[in-house]
C-alpha cells in the first residue's frame, strides 16, 4: 500500500471508530437519561419504579389543589379517572395550571406520594400534552374530557 | 470514498423515513372515535325554531349529517356555504352548541339555513355525550341512528369526496 | 379583490417555479443554451410574484381584512400595527410563505451575483432551488393557502395572534432563522449542480463558500434571537430548553459549521471532496427535516404551529423526494470522486478534520436525543422523554474537546504543521487560562465550583489563543490597522467568531453554575434579600393594555440604602384568547441580569414571585452576535467581490469527469 492510501485508510478507520465510540457513549447517556412515562393507574398498580425520575400525566382532580398558606408548597391529585396520584410540589406552577386541566409532572415516587420537581401544564387551549392524551386514552376517558373542555 | 460507504447516508435516511412515517400514524392529536358504531346518545332537547321537543326518535330515518356548530365559531362560517350545497344531497341536522338563541337565529337568518332540523343545545349536554371537542364537528349517522363517521373541523368538498361519500354509498 | 391578487401571484409563482425546475435541466441535457438562459429571468420573476403575494398578505393584516381566514385567525382590531406585521409569519401558512419568499430571494441573489460562474452551472443551481420552491409552493397551495377567504360574511373581529408571539423578538426571529435555514439551500444547490454535471472538482466549493457563510451567520443570529426571546418571554429565565424545535435549528447549525470549515479545505486544498458534498446535502436536508418536525406534529412542542397529519404526509413525501433523491445522486456520483493531495498527521487539514468529526458527533447526538422518543414510540416502547441532562452530558465534554482543538487550528499550517515552534504561544496561553480559571471561582463567593473553573479555563484558552494568533499576524504585518487592512477578511471573521464562541461559553458557564434563584411568597410590604440587593414589593394593581388585562406588581430594588431601580412585572390575560402570559421584569447589566417575574396569586392577596440574579447571561447573546458578525465580515473579502479569475487550486486539473 502506498503511503497516501495508507493514510486514507487510517483516516477513514479513525473516523469510523471515533463515530462508533461516540454513538455508543451517546446511546449509553441516552439510556441513563430518559424519563419513562406512567399513568396514574400504572402507579396505583405498582408498575412504576420507586425513587427513579419518571413522568406522570393526567388531569388535575377537581378540589384537590391545596396550597400551604405560608410557603409555596402545593399538593394536588393527578387523575386518569380510574386512579389518583397524590403529588406534592414546591415552587411556582405554570400559567395554565388549573383544576380539571391536563398536566404532566416529573419527579420521583416515595412512599405513597409523588414528589414533583417539575410541573408542565398544557401550553394552550388546543394543545394537550401527548402523555396526558395517552393516559386518558388508556383509561378510556378521553372523549368525555375533550367534551367537557370545549368552550 | 469506497463504493459501498457512499450508500450509507441513503440507507440511514431510509430507516429514519420509516420511523417518521410510523410517527405520523401515531399522531398525538388524533382523536379516538369511541362513538363510531354506536347509536347517537339519547337526548331530549328543543327545536331552535319551533320549540318542539326533539329526541333520538325524531331524527331522520335515512342517512344524515349531524353538524355541530355555533355562531361564535369562525370555521363554521367557512364550511357553511358548502353545507348549504350539500343539503340538496342529504339531510343535515344541526346541533347548535353552547350558543344563545338570538345569536343562533340571527346567524341563520343572515347566512341561510340548510338544516333539516335544528337541535338547540345551549348547555352543551348532547355535545358532551357525543364527545365533541369543539365546533365544528360533523357526524355521519346511518338510517338506524348509528354513528358511522366523525369529522373534526371544516367539512369541504375534499372531506366529502374522500370520507363521507365512500361511506354514504355503502349505507345506501 | 386584493387578496385574489395575492392568491393569483402565488399560483403564478408556482407555475414559474415549475418552469424553473424543468427548463434549465432540459436545456442542460439537450445542450440548448436558450433553455439554460431561462434560469435567471425565471428566478427573478419567481421572486417578484412571491414578493407581490407576500405584500398582499401584509396589506391584509394592516388593513384588518378579516375576509381572509388567515388574518381573521391571527389578528385582531386591537393588535398594534407592528405585531400585525409580524403576525404575517405568526402561524403556519404565513410562515411558509415567508419561507418560500426567502428561498426565492436567495435565488435572486445567486442569479445576480453569479457572473463569475459558468452559465450551465448557475442555471443548474437555480433549477435545483426551483425544484425546492415548487415543492413548497405546491404544499402551500394544496394544503395551506394563506389567502382562503371567509365569504360572504366575514367576522367583525379576528381571533388575535397567539400572545406568546406578541413580542418584538418574534418580529425578527423567524425571518433571521429562515434566512439561515433556507440559505443552506444555496450550498445544497451548488453541491447538487456539481453532482448533476459531474464536475466534481473544487470549484463548487469556492462558489458556494460565501453563500454558506452568510447563511450560517443568519442561522447563528436567528438561533440567538430565539433563545433571547425564550429567555424573556416564556422561559422563566431559561435561555435554552433542548426543546425539539430549538434542536431542529441547532442540528443544521452544527452541520453548517462543519460545512463551513470543510469547504475551506476543499477549496484551498481540493481535499475531503465527497465529505464536503455530503455535508452540504446534510445541512440543508436537516433544515428541511427541522421544518418537517415542526410542521407535522411528529414531535409536539411548545412552538408547534400546526398539528395536522395530512400536511405531515405531504412534507414527508417531499423530504423523501428531495433528500432521498440527492443522496441517491450522491451515492451514484461520489464514488467517482478522486481525492488527491496529501497532508501530514499534524496539519491544518487534520485539525479541520477533527473539527468536522466533533461537530458531526454533536449533531448526530442532538438528532438522536430529539428523535429517540419518536423511535421508542414507533417501536411500541411507550412514551418517553429525553431531557436536558442527556444533552448536557453529551454536549459539555464534546464542546471542551472541540474548543481545545480550536486553539491549535488557526496557528497551524496547511500540509504539514508538526513544528512545535508554531504552538509555543499556547504554553503561555495554557498557564494563564488555567491559573485564572482556577482562581476565578474563589472571587464569586460561596462554594468553590470545579465546573466553573473548568469552563472558564476553556473559554479563556480559546480567547487568548485567538488573541495570540491575532498578535502574531499583527506583528508580521506591522501594526493592527495594517493587519485589518491587509489580512484576508475570512481571517478577521474567524477571529470574531472564535472569540464569540469563547464569550458564549463563559456566559453559559456563569449562568448555569451561579444563578441565584428563589421562588417566594410575597405581599405588598414584603422585603427579600437577593444577592447584594434588597427587593421590596410596594404595590399591586390591575392594568388595562390594548388587548389584555394585567395584574402588575411594583418592586423597588435597593442596593444598600439607596433605591437602585423600580420595576413592574406583569401577569397578563389576553382578552381574545383568554391566555395568560408572564411578563417578567429584567434589569440587564454587563455582569448580571436581575430577573423578577410574577408566578400566581395565592390566598390572602399574596403572589408567588420568582427572583433571580443571572450572572453574565447577556454574554451568551453578545457572543453569538459576534459569531454572526464574524460570518458577515468574512464574506466582504475582495475575492468575492471581484469576478474571480484567480488561479485554481492545483488539484482541479485532476477533477473527475463523469
Amino acid at each position: 500500500m502506498n503511503p497516501k492510501r495508507k493514510q486514507r485508510l487510517f483516516t477513514i478507520l479513525g473516523l469510523v471508530s471515533g463515530l462508533g465510540v461516540a454513538v455508543g457513549l451517546v446511546m449509553y447517556a441516552l439510556s441513563q437519561n430518559i424519563n419513562l412515562f406512567f399513568t396514574p393507574t400504572q402507579i396505583a398498580k405498582g408498575d412504576a419504579p420507586v425513587a427513579q425520575m419518571i413522568r406522570v400525566g393526567g388531569m388535575v382532580a377537581d378540589g384537590t389543589v391545596d396550597r400551604d398558606p405560608q410557603s409555596l408548597r402545593v399538593a394536588f391529585d393527578v387523575t386518569d379517572f380510574d386512579h389518583n396520584v397524590h403529588v406534592t410540589y414546591e415552587g411556582i406552577l405554570p400559567d395554565l395550571f388549573r383544576e380539571g386541566q391536563g398536566v404532566v409532572v416529573q419527579g420521583r415516587i416515595s412512599g405513597d406520594q409523588f414528589f414533583a420537581s417539575e410541573v408542565l401544564a398544557k401550553h394552550d387551549e388546543n394543545y394537550m400534552p401527548p402523555e396526558v392524551t395517552e393516559a386518558l386514552r388508556q383509561s378510556g376517558k378521553l372523549d368525555q374530557i375533550m367534551g367537557a373542555e370545549a368552550k | 470514498m469506497s463504493r459501498w460507504a457512499v450508500w450509507a447516508p441513503l440507507a440511514i435516511f431510509s430507516i429514519l423515513v420509516g420511523f417518521f412515517f410510523k410517527g405520523l400514524t401515531l399522531d398525538p392529536g388524533a382523536q379516538p372515535s369511541a362513538l363510531i358504531g354506536k347509536p347517537v346518545p339519547p337526548f331530549q332537547l328543543t327545536d331552535l325554531h319551533t320549540g318542539k321537543v326533539l329526541t333520538r326518535q325524531t331524527l331522520p330515518a335515512r342517512p344524515f349529517l349531524l353538524n355541530v356548530w355555533a355562531s361564535w365559531c369562525i370555521t363554521c362560517q367557512v364550511e357553511h356555504p358548502y353545507l348549504t350545497e350539500l343539503s340538496d344531497r342529504l339531510p343535515i341536522v344541526g346541533l347548535n352548541y353552547k350558543d344563545s338563541e338570538t345569536a343562533a337565529k340571527n346567524w341563520l337568518a343572515k347566512l341561510g339555513d340548510p338544516y333539516a332540523t335544528q337541535i338547540f343545545d345551549p348547555s352543551g349536554r348532547l355535545g358532551l355525550d357525543l364527545g365533541v371537542a369543539g365546533a365544528p364537528e360533523t357526524f355521519l349517522v346511518d338510517s338506524s341512528g348509528v354513528i358511522q363517521l366523525r369529522i373534526q373541523g371544516e367539512v369541504n368538498d375534499r372531506v366529502y369526496q374522500r370520507q363521507i361519500r365512500p361511506l354514504l354509498e355503502t349505507l345506501k | 379583490m386584493i387578496p385574489e391578487i395575492g392568491h393569483f401571484a402565488l399560483v403564478l409563482s408556482f407555475a414559474v417555479s415549475i418552469c424553473l425546475a424543468t427548463f434549465p435541466l432540459y436545456g442542460y441535457f439537450t445542450r440548448q443554451q436558450g433553455f439554460l438562459a431561462t434560469a435567471q429571468p425565471l428566478t427573478l420573476l419567481q421572486g417578484f410574484t412571491l414578493a407581490v403575494s407576500f405584500g398582499v398578505l401584509i396589506y391584509g393584516f394592516l388593513t384588518h381584512d378579516f375576509t381572509i381566514k388567515y388574518v381573521a385567525d391571527n389578528s385582531n382590531l386591537d393588535l398594534p400595527w407592528y405585531f400585525r406585521m409580524s403576525a404575517v409569519w405568526g402561524a403556519h401558512e404565513g410562515s411558509l410563505l415567508l419561507w418560500v419568499l426567502i428561498l426565492s430571494l436567495w435565488g435572486v441573489a445567486v442569479a445576480l451575483f453569479s457572473r463569475g460562474i459558468p452559465v450551465h452551472m448557475s442555471a443548474l443551481v437555480l433549477a435545483v432551488m426551483g425544484i425546492i420552491g415548487a415543492g413548497f409552493l405546491a404544499f402551500m397551495l394544496f394544503t395551506s393557502n394563506p389567502f382562503v377567504r371567509i365569504l360572504p360574511f366575514a367576522p367583525p373581529n379576528g381571533a388575535d395572534l397567539n400572545p406568546l408571539l406578541q413580542d418584538p423578538g418574534l418580529i425578527f426571529h423567524p425571518p433571521m432563522l429562515y434566512m439561515g435555514y433556507v440559505g443552506l439551500s444555496v450550498a445544497f444547490a451548488f453541491a447538487m449542480a456539481s453532482l448533476i454535471s459531474g464536475e466534481l472538482n473544487s470549484m463548487w466549493a469556492r462558489w458556494s463558500r460565501p453563500w454558506t457563510t452568510v447563511a450560517w451567520a443568519f442561522l447563528t443570529l436567528g438561533i440567538a434571537l430565539g433563545s433571547w426571546w425564550a429567555y424573556y418571554e416564556l422561559g422563566w429565565g431559561g435561555w435554552w430548553f433542548w426543546d425539539p424545535v430549538e434542536n431542529a435549528s441547532l442540528i443544521p447549525w452544527l452541520v453548517a459549521t462543519a460545512l463551513m470549515h470543510s469547504l475551506a479545505v476543499t477549496e484551498k486544498r481540493g481535499l475531503f471532496r465527497s465529505w464536503t458534498l455530503l455535508l452540504a446535502i446534510a445541512a440543508f436536508s436537516l433544515s428541511l427535516l427541522g421544518t418537517f418536525l415542526v410542521r407535522s406534529g411528529v414531535l409536539t412542542s411548545v412552538h408547534a404551529f400546526a398539528n395536522d397529519p395530512e400536511r405531515g404526509v405531504f412534507i414527508l413525501g417531499f423530504l423523501v423526494a428531495v433528500i432521498g433523491g440527492s443522496l441517491t445522486l450522491y451515492a451514484v456520483r461520489a464514488s467517482k470522486v478522486s481525492e488527491s493531495g496529501e497532508f501530514g498527521w499534524i496539519s491544518r487539514e487534520s485539525f479541520l478534520l477533527f473539527n468536522n468529526l466533533i461537530l458531526t458527533v454533536m449533531a448526530v447526538s442532538v438528532l438522536l436525543g430529539t428523535l429517540y422518543p419518536l423511535l421508542v414510540d414507533a417501536m411500541g416502547g411507550g412514551k418517553v422523554s429525553v431531557g436536558a441532562p442527556f444533552f448536557n452530558a453529551v454536549f459539555v465534554p464534546l464542546t471542551a474537546i472541540l474548543v481545545s482543538g480550536m486553539a491549535f487550528g488557526p496557528l497551524s499550517k496547511w500540509r504539514q504543521a508538526d513544528d512545535p515552534r508554531l504552538y509555543r504561544p499556547l504554553i503561555v496561553t495554557m498557564i494563564v487560562s488555567v491559573v485564572v480559571g482556577l482562581v476565578w471561582p474563589t472571587t464569586l463567593g460561596g462554594e468553590y465550583s470545579i465546573a466553573t473553573a473548568f469552563g472558564v479555563t476553556i473559554a479563556l484558552w480559546l480567547a487568548i489563543a485567538t488573541a495570540v494568533d491575532f498578535v502574531n499576524k499583527a506583528r508580521s504585518f506591522g501594526g493592527i490597522r495594517r493587519t485589518f487592512a491587509r489580512v484576508e477578511r475570512g481571517m478577521i471573521g474567524m477571529w470574531f467568531a472564535h472569540l464569540g464562541v469563547a464569550i458564549v461559553i463563559f456566559g453559559v458557564v456563569m449562568v448555569e453554575n451561579h444563578t441565584e434563584h428563589r421562588d417566594l411568597r410575597m405581599g405588598v410590604g414584603d422585603r427579600q434579600q437577593l444577592g447584594s440587593y434588597e427587593v421590596r414589593m410596594t404595590d399591586l394593581s390591575v392594568l388595562r393594555g390594548p388587548n389584555y388585562v394585567a395584574d402588575q406588581a411594583t418592586f423597588e430594588i435597593y442596593r444598600g440604602d439607596r433605591l437602585y431601580k423600580t420595576v413592574s412585572p406583569q401577569k397578563r390575560r389576553y382578552n381574545a384568547s383568554g391566555m395568560v402570559m408572564t411578563e417578567a421584569s429584567i434589569d440587564s447589566g454587563f455582569t448580571r441580569d436581575l430577573y423578577i417575574a410574577m408566578g400566581e396569586p395565592l390566598d390572602g392577596g399574596d403572589w408567588a414571585v420568582r427572583l433571580s440574579v443571572k450572572p453574565f447571561v447577556d454574554w451568551i447573546w453578545a457572543g453569538a452576535f459576534l459569531m454572526g458578525l464574524g460570518g458577515f465580515i468574512s464574506v466582504t473579502d475582495k475575492r468575492y467581490r471581484q469576478r474571480a479569475v484567480e488561479k485554481q487550486p492545483e488539484s482541479c486539473v485532476e477533477g473527475a469527469k463523469a
